[in-house]
């Protein structure tokens, strides 16, 4: 049977979820192999250098780079406090004395007698990293962090703003075609991950952010409407850094469009039960989606479904269409014809024949994403 | 005549496709007989770039029927009946090379490092300098944000000042940065600035990096001295870069000479070629996510990439930049901007989408000639002679106030424009390509157009630096002539006339004297566009300007030449420079829709 990769974003109920949760410098690990850990268990931390202070010596205090060495009165790997005398001139006949003072609390880093400059660091900046997710302590990367396992329903969108949010999921529209309106976001819902239907508009994501909802997983938003929520124009889809209260999921794309069955039905099942979600998303060569997990409470082995091979699609696959015409509707693959077709802008491509609510259409392959389902 | 090298294995390691050519000595000269691609395999779950090279040598097997792989080696050498010459790879994948450089000032040396980093094939991050405006804590930041592959660090003439050049060392040493790749290996710094201040540059940076130190960038003001950090870019980039990419280390035993970046080697066949035939070129790759504009004139090469100008990933970032009504410009019907930008928005989100509709088509080509445009106004900016140099002057120069820093790029004078990349190499009729390079580019005078149909330059560029005696002249001459019979298709030639002229007034008669011996005659309409269906093969053309318009004798002067036809043929454009378009929708919509038909770009229908 003809086959073909097409890779989708994944819609699981259950699977062995495993998240690396990694320092951004070596540091200490606090928990060991086998640990259960809440989402807002620290796992490991460790101090990031902190802020340089250049100082130009030899410029406050009029002298020559290479005579600044006489007139220090510390030296390298001191700590210092802010207000504390670094350097002074020996002044005439002791009077008349010029000095430098530090501007920082810090240690001196290092002395040039090139430059003049003294060189202060600030005190380290602590960083924790938490867990997440609820779950396990698989496996612990000694000194870095570890990764955590859980079984989990995990669902990816297409595009999200804003980083790592948790709280419960709220299902707020009926069904997968609803708009998500301003008037059904209320103050009640904060900390709460609310889940929509085909669209949220500007105004229901600033309603959002103004009752401090969590999260809001949707179908669709208007690419335009991102630049009144970032302030700048989103031209390369690398996100998760922005600081808002509120992280946006978007599971289909830009538009009103209605949110997958599958998505939908699995996060409506999911109504009270709490989810952690990352709204990070980078569309380059290692893509990352944004994620929507939800930890389960059974502690029954799942099969690890992440791992397994991506399937292609073949005769009978659920797919959909990710670029008009037929942007957004779900079809079957009656066939997938091996030789190249011509379409409309007479581009030569490879093709699938679908079924669209009955009706069959040739759509290219790379315009076809897999539902995968369980 | 027998030759050395009998067959050539080529691959180029991209981020998302490695492909991979034969090339064999058939009937007197070298030609591409087989080519093969396959998803590249240096991120997980395989995190081994030699599956994706291996997978695309079978395609070729399959399709050659030649047997070049025993297991996972590569038979050498060619014994006839299997195995090949040589093997020889390039490769951007994994995000290709990443550098920062720094030089004291800005648009001097700093310049020089960016010139030798981009022409060694690496996209460089951010240029500091000690006069770029930053504070030092904001540049220790930059440094540690963006973790480079490697660090050029220049400055100062030699045997100048030392101090600000050392204020830069203390930078890059407070930073303390680390690799991109692995935490467990000491970050490479390349160290090309004042000779006089090498020995501090060791006690400063030689305990926390790889410290090389190579000769002066720009060892006088009045001289730019690239290729010794250009070599040393190109061997850290094997030693240090590639031998930390997963499978490397693997790939780098297979090769007959060193890997290169990507679009180092492309940018070394460009400048052979220019060479060569004494000619002035342009040629652009436009990626998703980037655009590289390589250019030689007056014999200087020079190269930049646009880092967010693309056609996919950065597809909303060209749209930003150039501003929704400079696309909409270029589109002949009328469409919805949020509809529109939505549209765009889900490219950018689903890269790998092509475009079905005749519509979806357009709307591509025209960010397109956006994202072309754009990325040749920061190459013309970039691509200048050196900056900060003194020139005497005398009394008779007092009216010319020409001054260093000059842009290089001259569009009269482009002999060759090559355009390379999915929408130009990939779009459905040839005329849509010769349309977008024309209406981005605006060349002057006589232009050849050409597009490289699957993009087999970094092939060939490696092919023409293998620099080991016994194989080079056979590998040099393979890589020309599989250039000029295989990797280009010529478009055609285009004629476009620049100077005053009123609308609709004639610019030009064009006499052309066929190879049959017939002669045509046709005249250059201000604001029209002409094609002639013209084979490959020469024409010799008289051209007579009107007055003060020139076709690159000078105003008002004939010009006689040899021209070539292409696959779309001669291109007549009246539409003067810089093209300009009605700001009344319905004027500019006949234009656009005048233009289309004149080179028979779309097919005819609802739209056209």
């Amino acid at each position: 049977m003809a086959h073909s990769y097409t890779p989708g974003l994944k819609v699981l109920k259950k699977t062995l979820f495993r998240k690396e949760r990694i320092l951004p410098l070596k540091g200490k690990v606090h928990v060991k192999k086998g640990d259960k850990l809440s989402p807002d268990t620290v796992v490991a931390s460790t101090n990031l250098p902190g802020n340089i202070q250049m100082l130009k010596v030899n410029n406050i205090l009029n002298i020559e780079p290479r005579d600044v060495v006489d007139c220090l009165v510390v030296k390298e790997g001191d700590s210092i406090k802010k207000g504390d005398m670094i350097a002074e001139t020996a002044g005439i006949f002791g009077m008349f004395k010029s000095s430098v003072d530090c501007p920082v609390d810090g240690t001196i880093e290092s002395i040039s007698e090139s430059t003049g400059r003294v060189i202060v660091r600030e005190v380290p900046i602590p960083v924790e990293v938490d867990a997440y997710v609820s779950g396990t302590v698989d496996e612990v990367i000694e000194k870095e962090g570890i990764i955590l396992k859980c079984d989990a329903a995990f669902i990816q969108g297409i595009f999200g703003i804003a980083g790592e949010k948790r709280g419960e999921l709220v299902l707020v529209s009926n069904s997968s075609s609803d708009e998500l309106t301003p008037d059904q976001i209320t103050k009640e819902m904060a900390g709460k991950i609310l889940i929509g239907g085909s669209f949220l508009s500007l105004d229901a994501y600033k309603k959002a952010m103004s009752c401090n909802v969590a999260a809001v997983v949707v179908g669709g938003f208007n690419y335009y409407d991102l630049k009144a929520v970032l302030g700048y124009d989103l031209g390369v889809a690398i996100t998760g850094t922005e600081q808002l209260p509120t992280a946006l999921i978007i599971t289909e794309g830009y538009g009103s469009i209605p949110m997958s069955d599958a998505t939908f039905d699995l996060l409506k099942s999911n109504h009270g039960n709490e989810a952690s979600v990352n709204g990070a998303t980078q569309i380059r060569a290692g893509v990352i989606r944004p994620e929507i997990v939800i930890p389960m409470i059974s502690e029954s082995e799942s099969e690890d479904s992440l791992s397994k091979e991506p399937e292609g699609i073949q005769e009978g696959s659920t797919v959909r269409v990710i670029r008009s015409p037929n942007f957004g509707k779900i079809g079957t693959v009656t066939s997938l014809p091996s030789e190249l077709k011509k379409m409309e802008s007479e581009t030569m491509v490879r093709v699938a024949e679908i079924s669209i609510d009955g009706v069959d259409t040739l759509i290219p392959r790379a315009n076809l994403e897999m539902v995968e389902l369980q | 005549m027998s030759k050395k090298i009998k067959s050539i294995l080529a691959t180029d390691c991209g981020s998302t496709t490695t492909k991979a050519i034969l090339i064999e000595w058939k009937e007197d000269r070298y030609r591409l007989t087989f080519r093969g691609e396959a998803p590249t395999t240096v991120e997980a779950p395989f995190e081994d770039v030699t599956k994706g090279v291996l997978n695309a040598v079978m395609e070729v097997e399959e399709l050659s029927g030649r047997t070049i792989l025993d297991g996972d080696q590569i038979i050498t050498p060619d014994n006839g009946q299997s195995g090949v010459d040589i093997y020889i790879s390039t490769s951007s994948a994994g995000g290709g090379l990443q550098m920062m450089v720094a030089g004291v000032v800005k648009s001097m040396s700093g310049e020089s490092a960016e010139r030798a980093a981009l022409g060694a094939g690496s996209i460089v991050m951010d240029v500091l300098a000690s006069n770029d405006g930053r504070l030092p804590h904001e540049k220790i930041t930059r440094i540690r944000q963006l973790r480079p592959d490697m660090i050029l660090l220049s400055g100062g003439t030699d045997g100048g000042t030392t101090t600000h050049v050392m204020e830069l060392a203390e930078i890059l040493a407070a930073a303390n940065p680390r690799p991109r790749l692995g935490q467990n290996y000491k970050l490479p710094i390349i160290y090309a600035g004042n000779n006089k201040a090498q020995e501090s540059i060791k006690s400063t940076l030689g305990e926390i990096s790889d410290l090389d130190i190579v000769d002066n960038i720009r060892p006088v003001l009045e001289r730019e001295n690239l290729e010794p950090s250009r070599d040393k870019i190109h061997d850290l980039f094997m030693e240090h870069v590639m031998a930390q990419a997963p499978g490397y280390k693997k790939l780098m035993s297979w090769t007959d000479a060193p890997i290169m970046p990507t679009p180092g080697a492309v940018g070394f066949l460009i400048e052979m070629i220019a060479k060569k035939e004494g000619i002035s070129v342009v040629g652009v790759d436009i990626g998703g996510a980037t655009t590289d504009i390589f250019s030689v004139f007056e014999e200087k090469f020079n190269r930049t990439v646009s880092a967010n100008l693309g056609m996919s990933y950065s597809i909303c970032n060209v749209l930003a930049e150039a501003g929704l009504d400079n696309v909409l410009r270029w589109v002949p019907f009328d469409i919805d901007r949020s509809e529109l930008t939505n549209r765009i928005g889900n490219k950018m989100i689903r890269p790998t989408t092509v475009p079905q509709s005749l519509e979806e088509l357009v709307i591509e080509q025209a960010i397109a000639r956006e994202a072309l445009r754009l990325s040749f106004i920061q190459h013309k900016a970039f691509a200048t002679s050196l900056k900060g140099v003194q020139s005497e002057r005398t009394i008779s120069d007092a009216f010319e106030q020409s001054s260093s820093g000059q842009s290089l790029v001259n569009m009269m004078d482009l002999d060759l424009l090559v355009g390379s990349g999915g929408v130009l190499s990939h779009a459905p009729r040839r005329q849509q390509s010769a349309r977008m390079l024309i209406d981005a580019f605006m060349p002057e005078g006589i232009t050849q157009l050409a597009v490289d149909s699957i993009f087999m330059m970094p092939q060939l560029g490696v092919l023409a630096n293998i620099d080991k005696d016994e194989l080079k002249d056979d590998a040099s001459q393979a890589a020309l002539e599989v250039f000029d019979n295989d990797c280009l298709i010529r478009l055609g030639t285009c004629v476009s006339p620049v100077g005053k002229a009123k609308p609709k007034s004639k610019m030009a008669d064009v006499t052309m004297s066929f190879k049959d011996g017939s002669t045509k005659t046709i005249e250059i309409i201000e604001g029209s566009l002409e094609m002639l269906e013209v084979p490959y093969e020469e024409v010799k053309v008289h051209i007579e300007p009107s007055r003060g318009v020139d076709v690159g004798a000078g105003k008002g002067e004939p010009l006689d030449s040899i021209i070539y036809g292409g696959v779309v043929g001669l291109i007549f454009d009246g539409r003067n420079r810089p093209i300009t378009l009605s700001t009344d929708p319905s004027k500019r919509i006949d234009s656009l829709l005048n233009w289309s038909s004149a080179v028979d770009e779309y097919p005819k229908g609802d739209l056209f």
